[in-house]
């Protein structure tokens, strides 16, 4: 077993811990572990390139910037903050809690592509959790970040605990690929079925982290007001 | 049928105006960016198609392409300025006058994919043959992304070439982090290759009691979660896992069910994905997209959910598989 190529690893951790710009980070632990391997020059950047070219369709969500630019550009983010502050009763937690469950079950569909950072986070979802964070208080500068932060952790969390209950998910069919070659038979059907148990808890425990992400934020907001009268 | 080629002539197009734009205001180092990633949407087919018939040079030339954009990335590492405060009151203005109709464009990209998808995989037969049905999401969501351009620009009354500049704008914004889900995919693949996997397995093979069920499952839901973070994707760490300990020990000595483990096993392993910088595409892309301060920042909104869920996946995998 040759235990070189771990190198690559090492580079990867290394950089990003030091905080190095990860694209470089990135290309240099995948040379580093090549060499390591003992691949000739020639076959390494063959590989490197193929590697790149097949994974393209992962930048698919640079057709959307257009449209989300131009009505940026017009105030789309201006008018979602507005918009969300018309209605008084809306809280952040109901938002994004509404977002989580409905991400989750257009993921269980196989909709996984359907919002993400650019199409939905960036232009509606952040602005409008911002706005319902704001009722009660304007946020300061630190706030208004983690707001958005959560916004996106809840996007994320609601496609991973979604996708993997659709059955042509790609993840499905690796399981039942990976078990299929190794001579045992499965349904993706029955794959699917036991990923509902972590989809539930997966909704429940961010679900309560919201909530209470909420109150903190309302308690913060108590104090202040105490304070000033 | 329709594949996801022209949608990436598309993105292709789109990089090379971009590198035009960049060029023209003087900034050679990002339009040779832009140019360079627009070789693989505008050449892909035909470098795979050559390596596959034994040409090599352009599959290498691609390769020295990505290791340009990686050293690139490094020393162009710049911020946009930002003329945003400056346009803060022409957006404000612009809200007013359109209100509620900006949301038409924007809600249309999901709906119109949601439409797409559906009628290509569902619909009737005819519907379903007019497009490869293993891509049919991404390809409605190239779609949706030119209908939703088209009704924007009649909604403000802006003409085309202001879209593809504030198009151009956002991919400024986004610079290296646009890229970096690609370079990590890559990096993937060269893991793979190079037998990093089979590497940390024989590590990992050593050091567990494998007569101990419980001791068994722990180092597979470690494993999956800490080689999902370093791959950053736990489909790259779900092979590895299970050939190395899910397979021979839980399923083949102590007699795990293999659809819980396989099932609950990988979404072990997205606990990890909710962890680690190399998941940038939902990771680090957010954080530039969002103009947060700290890289990590929406790591750290998941990290509780991460941990909570993690444990209540390996009690699931004990209660469930055994």
């Amino acid at each position: 077993m040759n235990y070189w190529p771990l190198l690559g690893v090492a580079v990867v951790v290394l950089g990003f811990a030091l905080r190095r710009n990860p694209a470089l980070v990135v290309v240099v632990a995948g040379v580093v572990s090549g060499i390591a391997a003992g691949k000739p020059p020639g076959e390494l950047l063959e590989l490197l390139g193929t590697a790149f070219v097949n994974n393209r369709n992962l930048l698919l969500f640079v057709l959307t910037l257009p449209v989300i630019g131009l009505l940026e550009r017009h105030g789309l983010r201006e008018r979602a903050r507005g918009w969300i502050a018309g209605f008084r009763s809306l809280t952040l937690a109901r938002l994004l809690v509404a977002y989580l469950g409905l991400r989750q079950l257009l993921s269980m569909l196989g909709l996984y592509d359907l919002a993400g950072h650019a199409q939905t986070v960036r232009p509606l979802l952040a602005p409008m959790s911002e706005a319902a964070a704001a009722q009660d208080e304007p946020l300061d500068e630190p706030t208004r970040d983690r707001v958005r932060a959560l916004a996106a952790a809840t996007d994320n969390i609601g496609r991973f605990f979604g996708e993997d209950v659709f059955l042509a998910f790609a993840g499905v069919l690796l399981i039942q690929g990976f078990y299929a070659g190794h001579g045992i038979a499965l349904e993706p059907l029955a794959i699917g079925l036991w990923a509902l148990p972590t989809a539930i808890a997966a909704f429940v425990i961010h679900a309560m982290r919201i909530a209470w992400f909420q109150r903190r934020l309302r308690r913060v907001a108590e104090r202040r007001r105490d304070a000033d009268a | 049928m329709l594949t996801l080629e022209p949608v990436y002539l598309l993105i292709g197009a789109f990089l090379l105006f971009a590198a035009a734009l960049d060029l023209r205001s003087r900034r050679r180092a990002m339009s040779a960016f832009w140019a360079i990633l627009s070789l693989p949407f505008l050449a892909g087919e035909a470098i795979l198609a050559a390596a596959r018939h034994g040409t090599h040079w352009p599959a290498q030339a691609m390769g020295i392409g990505v290791i340009a954009l990686g050293v690139m990335a490094a020393v162009g590492d710049r911020r946009p300025s930002g003329d945003e405060a400056a346009l803060a009151n022409t957006r404000e203005a612009e809200a007013i006058r359109l209100g509620n109709r900006l949301f038409g464009p924007a809600l249309l990209i999901p709906l119109v994919t949601l439409l797409v998808a559906l009628a290509t995989q569902y619909g009737p037969a005819p519907l379903r043959a007019l497009v490869d049905t293993k891509q049919s999401t991404l390809i409605a969501l190239g779609i949706a992304s030119v209908v939703a351009l088209a009704v924007a620009l009649r909604v403000t009354g802006a003409r085309i070439d202001s879209g593809l500049h504030e198009g151009h704008r956002l991919l400024d914004t986004l610079g290296w982090a646009a890229l970096l889900p690609m370079l990590l995919a890559t990096l993937g693949s060269v893991f793979a290759a190079t037998g990093v996997g089979d590497a940390i397995a024989a590590l990992v093979a050593v050091v567990i009691p494998i007569d101990s069920r419980i001791a068994c499952l722990l180092a597979f839901a470690f494993g999956i979660v800490l080689f999902t973070a370093i791959m950053g994707n736990a489909f790259a760490a779900f092979p590895v896992l299970m050939a190395g300990i899910g397979l021979p020990l839980l399923v083949q000595r102590h007699g795990a069910h293999p659809a819980v483990l396989g099932s609950i096993g990988m979404l072990t392993g997205y606990c990890g994905t909710l962890l680690t910088p190399m998941a940038a595409n939902f990771n680090i892309v957010p954080v530039v997209l969002l103009e947060l301060p700290d890289q990590y920042a929406v790591i750290r909104a998941q990290l509780p959910t991460a941990l909570v869920l993690f444990v209540v996946n390996v009690a699931l995998l004990w209660l469930l598989a055994f």
